[in-house]
């Protein structure tokens, strides 16, 4: 799975990094962006879909690779 | 302080460079044909040059099409072949869009294409229509002169008879930079806002009207229509193994002859202004190259450099869309860097956070530093941003602001404040 953040919907609310830091981080001013190209180990999984499903703005896309 | 000269470009009011062009002495013309120096060739002139002849068609012309090695002369550099094919492998209907929209404040070439030799563009257009089978094909501009020469060309095709001045439709959208990216011209012509779009999608998957869509440089097309007359080795003939083909550049700022001129790909920085641009001025130090995209060389690293894609992405920087613009003695490099980082920060479409708040913070970075009250905390910024930011917006033009920062320090270290 890899997983996405739309940069023009984010609003830096920044729960996607709390639910989730292996995959989302955040930038000084707050935005967040994937690390590395966006994989998500198997075992994040979870953790990756209720980020994506908190995300305020519905900013993050997760995609079967 | 008074801002750098630099910032003068063609599109600046009252600059002249996209009225007339040259040719570079070694070859012979493509694009910048005998009589379209100053003056748009009319349908009877480009007739007589074979403009709308057929030429290669179809699957066949694909291949012609990779065989000649020509990329996308926009700026991206993406190789035709591939954007051409990716578009056929879509389902129909498709639609071709002949991108003429010129952002780059530096370069003026599409527009002395589009106001010299409308025709070409438009036959470079057809001629992608008929590859890809599109059921629309349009032409997006932005500047009044080049709606008005691609107005009277469709006229003088549609006095002629021909129908396929019918088939051809022109979408004119205000100037911005970022109306010439191609998820943001797809939005204007579906009638939206000229702002770009996270991808994917490509506008080559789902563009206008969500149909695969093929959006092509207008000197691209012109180069295809060439191309279909003339193959591929013809096409080899000028130009580098790697970046085969003549290009139309923008030379600009501290230079002899400022202009737009078609010249082989491979010559170097200082032989393109040597053997068109009128030599470079002594006192020149540096260079912007690609536009305002491709950051700040130095001209003791740059000069020397082969003007094709490979080379100067090797440099971190990129050939983009031709235009190079020498600086001057009063173009000290903090000051340009602080210019253009502002106009970055004016720029920028405010959709996306990290690009607004990105080039906010080089432009009052610079701003810093170029007032004497800099520090090596900002110099070190710069740098990290340079290296992080890229990417990080829905479409490059945080790249360009990004690419400014890490390239203003690494070729004019000194110019920065030092590290503790």
């Amino acid at each position: 799975m890899k997983a996405a953040v739309d940069a023009t919907k984010c609003n830096a609310y920044g729960t996607c990094a709390d639910h989730c830091p292996s995959v989302f981080q955040l930038d000084e001013w707050g935005y967040g962006s994937v690390v590395g190209d966006g994989t998500v180990a198997e075992a994040e999984i979870g953790a990756a879909k209720v980020a994506a499903a908190d995300c305020p703005e519905k900013a993050i896309t997760l995609i079967d690779a | 302080m008074t801002p750098a000269s630099v910032l003068a470009g063609p599109h600046a009011e009252g600059a002249d460079s996209a009225r007339r062009a040259a040719v570079h002495p070694a070859i012979a013309p493509r694009l910048v044909v005998a009589g379209s120096e100053e003056a748009r060739l009319h349908l009877a002139a480009e007739r007589a040059l074979g403009t709308y002849e057929p030429g290669t068609e179809g699957g066949e012309f694909l291949d012609e099409l990779e065989r000649s090695g020509l990329t996308g002369r926009g700026g991206a550099a993406f190789p035709a072949h591939i954007k051409w094919r990716g578009v056929v492998a879509g389902e129909g209907p498709r639609v071709v869009v002949a991108n003429g929209e010129e952002g780059e404040p530096a370069s003026g070439k599409d527009r002395w294409l589009l106001t010299h030799r409308p025709h070409l563009v438009l036959d470079g257009l057809l001629l992608a229509a008929r590859t890809v089978r599109a059921g629309r094909a349009v032409v997006y501009l932005s500047h009044p002169e080049t709606v008005a020469a691609v107005r009277g060309a469709l006229d003088e095709l549609a006095a002629a008879g021909d129908d396929r001045a019918r088939e051809v439709e022109i979408h004119v959208v205000d100037p911005t930079y970022v109306a010439g990216e191609e998820s943001a011209l797809c939005r204007s012509v579906n009638g939206g806002p000229a702002l770009p779009t996270a991808k994917p999608p490509r506008p080559h998957e789902s563009g206008v009207d969500g149909r695969p869509t093929l959006v092509s440089n207008v000197e691209t097309l012109a180069h295809a229509a060439w191309l279909a007359r003339n193959g591929a080795d013809a096409f080899r003939a000028q130009g580098t193994a790697a970046s085969p083909g003549t290009a139309l550049v923008t030379l600009s700022g501290a230079c002899g002859a400022p202009g737009v001129y078609e010249v082989p790909l491979g010559r170097t920085i200082r032989q393109l202004f040597d053997e068109v641009g009128g030599g470079l001025a002594e006192e020149s130090h540096g260079f912007l190259v690609g536009g305002w995209f491709g950051g700040v060389l130095r001209r003791e690293r740059a000069q020397d450099t082969p003007c094709c894609y490979d080379a100067l992405r090797t440099l971190g920087s990129g050939l983009g869309c031709g235009a190079i613009t020498a600086l001057g003695a009063d173009d000290t490099p903090v000051r340009v860097a602080a210019d253009l980082a502002a106009w970055y920060a004016r720029e920028s479409a405010g959709q996306c956070g990290v690009c607004v708040n990105g080039t906010k913070a080089i432009r009052d970075t610079f701003a810093r530093i170029a007032d004497g009250a800099g520090s090596a905390d900002d110099r070190d910024k710069l740098v990290r941003w340079g290296d992080t930011l890229p990417g990080r917006g829905a479409c490059a033009f945080l790249n360009g602001a990004a690419t400014l920062a890490r390239s203003a320090v690494a070729q004019y270290p000194e110019a920065f404040p030092a590290g503790a």
